[in-house]
């Protein structure tokens, strides 16, 4: 496939740069914020994945005997007005929050980076149609986005996952991606060596693709990281307005929606702990996407 | 000046009716409407000649086209159709909600901007010192921090300092101004604070910009003090790009009341988006969408002609 071929060559290779491990230990000297970022997200990934084995409780396990208990050495982060255990809840939303993040990032960062591409290499009609309706969608906020997609969707779980939220908060990642890339592609489609591809025969597929992509990539991998950040906010939001993932599923955002706020004065570590939460992910996915744009494209630094 | 007016507000109309269709038909996309959930939702029996009255009622039976150019055509007129839920006029549901989303968001515009302008310059001035890396830490923590969970962060301060929660019954502000603010600061807050994260960033960059340009030179080289160099040339220049973005993101204020209005049980603009989303009510959600549309496009427009008002370089055509 097409697409595996552009995943897979990160290197970016219009500049040389060393390779593997002492290009990591690179980034984490120049950029420790970054660092930082990338070890926070990482941290979060692994202990949502193993969720299962460092979890204390159930997280859909309800007790009432220990109905809004406060944060002990039983519950470390107290537990919520059913009595289910706030960590591991915490814990498993990680899961959701991450997986959610990535694929719908992933998603909308593809496609809009092939939208952006396409609308460049060809330019013209194709290109004035393709800006006038990325206008258009830019004109809205990627909420109000978000929610036109749930409305026009509805709820479709799939093996568990709901493959409509996922639509929902990836197609507004699309337009916004789209025209980052087209400007990054508009100024490569004039360099000599896709006009000697052009002269060499080659498809316009493999223009694209082969050529074109992989200068490219730098401004993607920056865009789909700050876009992971975006995903998570808006999973979380959706979420706690009632319209993303939804109960029993523990996520961040369905903890704090609903009658959480009833529990203002009983028990705010239900309010406090999961949106440290939100906010830790987006903090470090944004600070990851910021030192990256830093590091890989050290022009845009002056803004 | 007039006809550089009439050309830009002409200019709107093809954006606008692009928005249009693209709403209309992407809600429209998936076959199927709210009829049947809202009348068959609690499992009660209603047999098909009742839904399909309910349909022609709201003129749903008709084909799409047709829905459409009904709907522009209500919309020139101010009547853009009927909930597909309450079944009421949509402009009656949308104006009684207005006011107060409108307040909020005026609100939150004026405290981000009080926040960014000084805060975007000061580290714009003073690079790379403590209020700088003050300002690089607010931006990324507003960026991060949800609005809801601010917001509810803010009614548990609230709580904590004050015993105090903000009122719950909306009072407007000619018929009680302490009440009507003593509700509606809150939420002006929270957006506020969050927008003027991303403002204050823009204004730094445009301050350092500004600075850099011959004119400062000149100034300095001939003796002026800082304090009006900065005022009166940096200051004014730096102005415009900072309006343009304040202006911008309005429009995207409006995205944050949508979360903001739940948590403070504001009955806006904002709650009742999210409640017709709920439904799926789509002429209610493509209604709500274009006047955010029309929002973006007419403050973009106010931002141009305000840009031209201000800047002598910019000669209208």
């Amino acid at each position: 496939m097409k697409l595996g071929a552009i995943t897979t060559s990160v290197s970016v290779p219009s500049r040389a740069r060393p390779t593997g491990w002492r290009k990591m230990m690179q980034f984490a000297t120049t950029q420790p914020l970054g660092a930082a970022g990338l070890v926070t997200a990482l941290v979060m990934a692994i202990a949502g994945a193993l969720a299962p084995l460092i979890a204390p409780y159930n997280p859909v396990a309800i007790s009432f005997s220990d109905m809004l208990a406060p944060p002990s050495w039983e519950h470390p982060l107290g537990t919520d007005n059913f009595g289910r255990d706030i960590l591991s809840r915490i814990l498993y939303g990680a899961r959701t929050a991450i997986v959610m993040g990535l694929v719908s990032a992933l998603i909308g960062s593809t496609l809009g980076a092939i939208i952006g591409v396409v609308s460049a290499y060809f330019g013209g009609v194709v290109d004035l149609l393709i800006q006038r309706v990325v206008d258009i969608f830019l004109s809205l906020p990627i909420i109000v986005l978000a929610l036109v997609v749930v409305a026009m969707l509805g709820r479709n779980l799939v093996l568990g996952f709901d493959f409509n939220l996922i639509l929902a908060i990836s197609i507004p990642i699309v337009p916004q991606v789209a025209r980052v890339v087209r400007s990054s592609a508009l100024s490569i489609r004039e360099m000599a060596y896709v006009d000697a591809a052009r002269v060499a025969g080659y498809s316009t597929r493999r223009i694209i693709f082969r050529h074109m992509a992989p200068n490219l990539m730098a401004p993607y991998l920056i865009m789909l990281t700050a876009f992971i950040a975006q995903a998570i906010l808006l999973e979380a939001s959706l979420s706690f307005l009632g319209l993303g993932v939804t109960e029993p599923s523990p996520a961040w955002g369905l903890m704090l929606a609903g009658n959480a706020v009833d529990f203002y004065r009983q028990a705010p570590w239900m309010i406090i702990f999961p949106g440290l939460a939100i906010s830790l992910a987006v903090f470090s996915f944004n600070l990851l996407g910021d030192s990256l744009r830093d590091w890989l494209d050290p022009k845009a630094r002056l803004r | 000046m007039l006809t550089y007016v009439a050309k830009r507000l002409l200019m709107t109309i093809p954006t606008l009716l692009g928005a249009a269709v693209l709403i209309f038909f992407m809600l429209r996309v998936v076959p199927g409407d709210v009829i049947e959930v809202k009348l068959r939702g609690d499992g009660a029996s209603v047999t098909q000649d009742v839904i399909d009255a309910e349909r022609r009622r709201l003129g749903l039976d008709k084909p799409l086209p047709e829905q459409f150019t009904s709907w522009i055509a209500g919309l020139t007129r101010l009547d853009p159709g009927l909930s597909m839920w309450t079944g009421k006029p949509v402009v009656d549901e949308m104006s009684v909600r207005l006011p107060l989303s409108i307040q909020v968001a005026v609100m939150g515009a004026l405290i981000a901007t009080l926040i960014a302008v000084p805060m975007g310059t000061l580290s714009a001035l003073y690079r790379d010192s403590p209020i700088d890396y003050l300002l690089r830490i607010f931006s990324l923590v507003g960026l991060a921090v949800p609005a809801f969970w601010f917001g509810m962060v803010m009614i548990l301060l609230l709580l904590w300092l004050f015993n105090w929660l903000p009122p719950v019954i909306y009072t407007p502000f000619h018929v009680d101004p302490i009440a009507n603010l003593s509700q509606l600061i809150w939420p002006a807050l929270v957006v506020g604070i969050r927008y003027a994260a991303v403002v204050a960033r823009m204004v730094r960059s445009s301050v350092i910009e500004v600075m850099k340009e011959d004119y400062i030179r000149t100034a300095r080289a001939k003796g002026l003090a800082e304090k009006v160099i900065i005022i009166r040339h940096a200051m004014k220049n730096a102005m415009l790009p900072a309006i343009t973005v304040i202006g911008l993101e309005f429009a995207f204020l409006m995205g944050g009341l949508v979360v903001t209005e739940q948590v403070f049980n504001l009955n806006g603009i904002g709650q009742l988006f999210v409640q017709a989303v709920a439904h799926r009510d789509f002429v209610l959600v493509q209604n709500i969408v274009m006047f955010i549309a029309a929002v973006f496009v007419f403050t973009n427009l106010a931002v141009d002609l305000l840009y031209a008002a201000i800047d002598p370089r910019i000669r209208y055509r």
